[in-house]
């Protein structure tokens, strides 16, 4: 196969594309479609200060070696899940990156910040642990960027990340869901007048029309080290299931995912804009009584978030687990 | 030629000379969802691998809470 571009040899096929690619051809390639999803989708300025989530992986150290090659202000935040060896090896990989690209790194521990780490939270709540893991890194990275004041918080959602979101809400017709699944959501704001603040950073997935496989190529090709083994977690992943059922179609179909998901951004997704206003209208969106966080009030009850609740129930029954040996003890 | 996998690792003996895509379809693998490796660089599925080579087929689907990973 040859270089679309140069004619040269090539060492990424892209089918959807109809096109092969040399490794130069192809990080241009690369960089050319996140600087083009960046304008398409209006997603941030030349001179805002950008903090990307940062996990070790393909998808996120690619985005960061790239965005920083455009140029931008980007600082790179690592969240500490506290998986064992595999967030120790996440980690190290992430600081790596850092130091090597001399890329300002923020590093936090949600044991050290929250008293609890994912695994502990999943055994405490009996949420799966992929969902108290999302949770708790959608509050620690808008909380980290709001604290630190980074106008947009950028996640390296891929094209495949979006596709398999999109099928689910699809197949769970999850309508309020479908409404807000863009690539770029604006900031929230909470209180009016003098008493306005920013409550939700604004979010961007400059991603989003690269593939799994190609952010994949573009970290191997640029050398860069990233965590291969599967989060241990992982098992029975929804969102890892519908991946694999997609990636089937698009072997057989080429183009199948990029359709999908351009389709629905062009001719669908104004369609479901009202069922997430709806959502936000009926129910009055207020400030968490615990931490400020925006959050959906219930009834005539104190409203708190979705995180706050969570912890709150995981360092009660973890207060109870510590005081039950000893109360059996005294009681003997 | 030997073939290191991933997830857990291992390695295994496939027979050469044959396409990448044949080798991918003899192992039971999606070549939409690896990449393979010879050398450092990427191999298309149409590049031929000889019975001496040895390649790394490495998945590129990532699971979890799908934030950004």
């Amino acid at each position: 196969m040859k270089c679309k571009v140069c004619r040269e040899h090539a060492v990424v096929d892209i089918r959807r594309h109809n096109a092969g690619f040399c490794q130069d051809h192809f990080l241009e390639h690369a960089r050319n479609q996140v600087a083009r999803a960046i304008k398409e989708f209006k997603m941030f300025r030349a001179d805002d200060r950008l903090l990307l989530a940062v996990s070790g992986g393909k998808d996120s150290l690619a985005l960061w070696d790239i965005l920083i090659d455009l140029g931008y202000d980007v600082t790179g935040f690592y969240l500490d899940l506290g998986i064992g060896g595999y967030s120790n090896r996440s980690k190290d990989l992430s600081i790596s990156f850092a130091e090597s690209h001399s890329a300002k790194l923020l590093v936090r521990s949600i044991e050290t910040e929250h008293g609890f780490n994912v695994p502990e939270l999943s055994a405490l709540t009996g949420r799966v642990p992929c969902s108290g893991c999302g949770l708790s890194k959608r509050y620690e990275f808008n909380r980290a960027a709001l604290e630190e004041g980074f106008e947009v918080l950028v996640t390296g959602h891929n094209l495949d990340d979006e596709v398999a979101t999109l099928f689910g809400n699809v197949l769970h017709w999850n309508t309020e869901m479908l409404g807000r699944q863009m690539p770029v959501l604006d900031e929230r704001i909470l209180g009016e007048g003098d008493d306005a603040r920013v409550a939700l950073v604004r979010k961007a997935k400059p991603l989003v029309k690269l593939s799994e496989r190609e952010t994949a190529a573009y970290a191997l090709l640029r050398g860069i080290d990233y965590v291969i083994e599967e989060c241990p977690m992982v098992e029975g992943n929804t969102q890892h299931r519908y991946k694999h059922a997609i990636t089937l179609l698009e072997e057989s179909s080429p183009g199948t995912k990029s359709q999908f998901y351009a389709g629905f951004l062009r001719k669908a997704a104004d369609r479901f804009r009202d069922a997430a206003d709806n959502q936000a209208d009926d129910s009055e969106v207020v400030a968490c009584a615990s931490c400020g966080a925006p959050t959906v009030r219930r009834g005539a009850h104190e409203s708190r978030c979705s995180f706050c609740r969570t912890k709150d129930l995981a360092m009660k029954r973890k207060a109870e687990a510590r005081r039950g040996p000893a109360r059996r003890k005294s009681g003997a | 030629m030997r073939v290191k996998l991933r997830n857990p690792d291992r390695v295994v003996q496939v027979k050469g000379p044959k396409t990448v895509v044949d080798m991918l379809d003899e192992l039971d693998i999606v070549p939409e969802a690896v990449l393979v490796i010879k050398d450092k660089t990427l191999l298309t599925r149409d590049e031929r691998v000889d019975d001496s080579d040895e390649v790394e087929v490495r998945p590129v689907l990532s699971g979890g809470a799908g934030d950004g990973e």
